[in-house]
């Protein structure tokens, strides 16, 4: 062994040529980076710039603040922004009562939201009731419906008289008119958002619970623990860090929810934190609007610290049983049928019923008369001359609708679209170069959107697109600034989805093609694609969904000249056009739904025996 | 073929240094195995010679090209090196047959249609696989997937050939298969071979040259023969053999004419000239070379017999000599008892000695 070491300890000075061109070498030779390095910065402003844009607006004056303040300079360093909302006489308006009703109804429906789903998720993955599979999938399709849906046909069946307008099912035919507290507010609020985030919950906790693995619970009974000991020392000490995540993410979905508090909050002036952020944006108080969406992110950050904080440790507790666990069904003895009948009932009242509501509603001719003598297609096929308000043609004649419809499917396909390329990329970017602070940062950034609350979301955007950006230009009121928030807002999914697909491919079935000699865009395209391609389908597929019935994050982006079904439906609901509220409605649930069966089919279709590689 | 030749390679992850100043040539057509534990460099020496990693100092040349140059600033990527590389998980992709498996790389290189017929047939047929081209690697056994491994490692015609424990995911009596096939494969495709193992069999059985590597450092470089007969380190001694080498620690003394090293419960003979300054000395001694005797006889030493394991052709025998415990393995399939006695003789020929202090082999 003769050692040269005095040729390789001599070093060449930091910025010679072949320093140069060693470091050049070593990115070439490392794609990853190069293509990380692209992701970080187009990300970090999507991201983050919009960010800072709307702590500077809500930091200085703006032109619409010379109302308030005639001496006051434009740009102006201030906290007039704040000393509204936080000290001003409008802030019990503002900003308590708001938050205080988003509070209330988050913790009530996060906890009647997530212990349904939880009691679901354990009925169907670990007990004997029946009918398993077609509970299960009936179980998510209310999380694959606009959340609002449930609204409306909770004011099809409980409107009153005092907001003017048709009377609902419920007088029509008890002849009683219910009282306020039914019909709008805080409990139909929260009821309908309870029915919707269910599915949520079941969602999360099903795919925990059936990682438990039963053995464990088995290993408790030869110790001698009872069922219940059981129960309680294992089984939900396992589940709590799911739970947990359950509770958070629900919780900050709420907070952030648009759609159903609008519905049934603003007829009477009952404002949630998002609802007021709308209307503060409407009164063209953006400040206020944007002081108001930094605290719910504020907010949302707080809840998913406390998260880490109380449970972050136990986390890994149900990934951790990996596969070859044997799950045992409980017998529920006479319960079983019990459990069967509540189960469906509650099913179809979630899922069935509403979407009948609706197509009900969308079939009368005048509004409030529920007999069958007043039972008509115009609102779905007619010119619009039975209308006697607005004139409105049927959903299949209107072109408004039409539009708008095409405009919806053209956002949820080019997010989808975009999403899975987008999610390919930082999955591969991040997987590859695990380890390093880019890698990091990049899976920091991808998931930064989660804690945005969707309508204070839309109010950055509109904060950051409303202008011309140095080489952006102003997008407020385009198709571009629906699909880009959609893109964004969706990437904490669409990033994860990337890097679990990105997982499944080792290192070395990518590394065999390189010594090959086989370059990095043929390796994407001929191996890295194929073998992520059913992951990033039910990636793009959620993608889809979430885009078609999103109205919480686009709300505040939609003009006419960019309407979507979402939006075009607010807009009859507001105008008290029930009948082709209910009609959009149907139409939006059905093309969501058979979108995901096609999605299904076509990755299911994909050759997955040949990935199943031994 | 090609010689390759790596020089002052450095690689640390860290604070862990992966690889320690190797220098190491692999002469063209040479069948060179890099021996060593779990954890020692081997991957990390193997994948740099392929340019998955990069050291972080040293140079790499393949024949007069030179493929790493820190000092340079020459990183020539692995797309663009030729060499064929056989993974330990085979590395097959899942979604493509067989037969596209082997000739993706050949149709990326633009070669003929004819061409890649041609070596797709040639690569099939030496390791027996014609039959399953339309297979998917989920649709073969261990043992298949490995024939396909290596097909499309043919099929390239590199003049170097990288493999990282190919054989480590079969069972026994596949291995011993496919450890024959690799030989022959080897002499029929006369490319230079770096193949990376921490089985002694393999290594032995396989190579034209062994190099034994531990913690990042090549410990010693030579022929089968010579690593198993003389070790140059006390580590080398341990780590080659099956069962392992009897260690016995002892001072040199010369009574008269003879000399022995003393072992305290006995003494071994020792007919070579005196280091002058030797001080404490291991001496080792391979279990088959030690001679075992049913009777007593002249300067043989009785001991006891302590447990008896035939393993089919040999039979390893543990004996004792006072506190000493020795190994002894014996040609055929021996049935005793405990009871009996046992004497043994040391050939002095067959032992070596080494410093306590250096672990170094004295070499006397
Ligand atoms: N990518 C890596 N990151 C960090 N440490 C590594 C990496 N690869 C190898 N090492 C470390 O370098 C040392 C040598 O590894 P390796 O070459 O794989 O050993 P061997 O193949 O001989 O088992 C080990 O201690 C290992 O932990
Ligand atoms: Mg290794």
């Amino acid at each position: 062994m003769t050692s040269n070491s005095f040729l390789s300890e001599e070093r060449s000075p930091i910025f010679s040529r072949s320093n140069l061109t060693y470091f050049l070498y070593k990115l070439v030779n490392r794609p990853h980076l190069i293509l990380g390095a692209i992701c970080l910065f187009v990300l970090s402003f999507l991201v983050l710039t919009p960010l800072l844009e709307i702590i500077r607006d809500s930091l200085s004056i703006q032109s619409y603040d010379i109302a308030y303040l005639p001496d006051a300079k434009i740009g102006e360093f201030s906290l007039f922004h704040f000393e509204r909302v936080f000290t001003g006489p409008l802030s019990k308006a503002l900003l308590i009562n708001p938050l205080l009703n988003s509070i209330a109804i988050g913790i009530c429906v996060t906890l009647i939201g997530v212990s349904i789903g939880t009691v679901f998720a354990w009925l169907i993955v670990r007990t004997n009731i029946r009918f398993k599979g077609f509970f299960g999938a009936l179980a998510v399709v209310p999380y694959m419906m606009p959340s609002w849906v449930l609204a409306l046909a909770w004011l099809s069946l409980f409107k009153n008289d005092r907001i003017g307008g048709a009377e609902g099912m419920f007088t029509y035919f008890f002849g009683i008119q219910p009282p306020n507290w039914i019909s709008y507010g805080f409990f139909p609020i929260v009821i309908c958002l309870s029915l919707h985030y269910y599915a949520y919950g079941y969602l999360l906790m099903s795919g925990a619970l059936a990682s438990v693995d039963s053995e464990l619970e088995d290993a408790g009974a030869i110790c001698g623990m009872n069922r219940r000991q059981r129960m309680w020392r294992i089984t939900v000490p396992l589940l709590l860090p799911a739970l947990g995540s359950a509770i958070v993410l629900t919780f900050i979905r709420i907070l952030g929810t648009f759609g159903t508090p609008a519905l049934l909050g603003l007829p009477v002036r009952f404002y949630t934190f998002s609802t007021q952020i709308y209307a503060s944006l409407n009164a063209s108080n953006n400040g206020d609007a944007y002081v108001l969406a930094l605290v719910l992110i504020v907010t949302a950050i707080t809840c998913i610290w406390i998260n880490n904080r109380v449970l972050g440790v136990r986390k890994s507790f149900v990934t951790l049983t990996g596969k070859g666990f044997r799950s045992r069904e409980i017998d529920l003895g006479t319960w079983r049928w019990i459990a069967t009948i509540g189960v469906g009932l509650f099913l179809s009242a979630t899922v069935f019923l509403p979407l009948v509501i609706l197509l009900w509603e969308s079939l009368i001719i005048v509004p409030g008369e529920y007999s069958l003598s007043n039972i008509t297609l115009e609102y779905w096929i007619g010119d619009g001359s039975i209308d006697v308000v607005y004139g409105e043609p049927g959903v299949f004649q209107s072109d408004n609708i039409l539009s708008s419809l095409w405009n919806s499917i053209r956002l949820g396909l080019s997010a989808a679209v975009f999403n899975g390329i987008i999610g390919l990329l930082v999955g591969y970017a991040v997987v590859r170069g695990r380890g390093t602070h880019l890698s990091k940062w990049l899976e920091g950034i991808a998931f930064a959107p989660y804690i945005f609350p969707s309508i204070a979301f839309g109010a950055i955007y509109i904060g950051m697109f409303s202008t011309s950006w140095g080489p952006v230009p102003a997008l407020y009121g385009t198709f571009t600034i629906l699909v880009l928030i959609t893109i964004v807002k969706n990437l904490p999914f669409t990033s994860r989805t990337g890097i679990a697909a990105m997982l499944q491919i080792d290192n070395s079935i990518e590394e065999t093609a390189r010594v090959q000699g086989i370059g990095w865009f043929k390796r994407m395209v001929r191996i890295v694609i194929p073998l992520s391609f059913s992951g990033l389908v039910s990636g793009m597929l959620l993608t889809f969904i979430t885009a078609m019935r999103e109205l919480s994050l686009i709300i505040l982006l939609i003009s006419p000249s960019n309407m979507v079904l979402t939006g075009l439906l607010f807009n009859y609901n507001e105008q008290d056009m029930a009948q082709h509220a209910g009609a959009v409605t149907l139409l939006l649930t059905f093309i969501i739904i058979s979108g995901s069966i096609i999605a299904r089919m076509i990755s299911g279709g994909f050759g997955l025996s040949a990935l199943k590689n031994s | 073929m090609e010689q390759i030749e790596l020089t002052g390679i450095r690689k640390s992850y860290g604070k862990e240094r992966a690889v320690q100043n190797l220098d190491l040539t692999v002469n063209p057509g040479d069948f060179l195995t890099i021996l060593g534990p779990s954890g020692c460099g081997k991957t990390t020496t193997l994948r740099a010679i392929a340019g998955l990693e990069e050291p972080d100092e040293g140079e790499i040349r393949f024949g007069e090209k030179v493929v790493f140059s820190r000092r340079q600033g020459v990183i020539i990527p692995p797309e663009s090196r030729n060499v064929g590389f056989i993974f330990q998980s085979y590395a097959l992709w899942p979604h493509m047959t067989v037969e596209q498996n082997i000739t993706l790389a050949l149709k990326e290189k633009r070669l003929s249609r004819n061409e890649v017929e041609s070596r797709l047939l040639k690569s099939l047929e030496m390791v027996q696989m014609e039959a399953y081209r339309k297979r998917y690697p989920s649709e073969l056994s261990g043992g298949q997937q490995q024939r396909v491994a290596v097909s499309r490692l043919i099929a390239l015609q590199s003049e170097i050939l990288l493999m990282d424990e190919p054989l480590s995911n079969l069972d026994a009596k596949l291995r011993t298969e496919m450890r024959a096939e690799l030989k022959r494969l080897h002499r029929e495709l006369e490319a230079t071979t770096v193949y990376v193992t921490h089985d002694q069999t393999e290594a032995l059985t396989l190579s034209d040259i062994v190099v034994v590597m531990n913690k990042g450092l090549m410990i010693q470089r030579g022929t089968p023969y010579d690593i198993y007969h003389h070790p140059q380190s006390l580590f080398v001694a341990e780590f080659i053999g099956d069962p392992r080498i009897n260690f016995f620690k002892g001072m040199l003394v010369s009574k008269g004419e003879r000399r022995y090293l003393d072992c305290k419960e006995f003494l071994l003979p020792f007919n070579k000239e005196l280091p002058s300054n030797s001080g404490v000395v291991i001496a080792a001694v391979r279990p088959e070379s030690i001679l075992l005797s049913y009777e007593d006889r002249k300067d043989w030493i009785k001991v006891e017999l302590k447990s008896i394991q035939p393993t089919g052709a040999n039979t390893i025998l543990q004996v004792q000599i006072g506190k000493v415990e020795i190994t002894l393995m014996q040609p055929g399939f021996i049935r005793m008892n405990l009871e009996e006695s046992l004497w043994i003789k040391f050939d002095s020929e067959s032992l070596n000695f080494f410093s306590e202090e250096t672990e170094r082999n004295l070499n006397i």
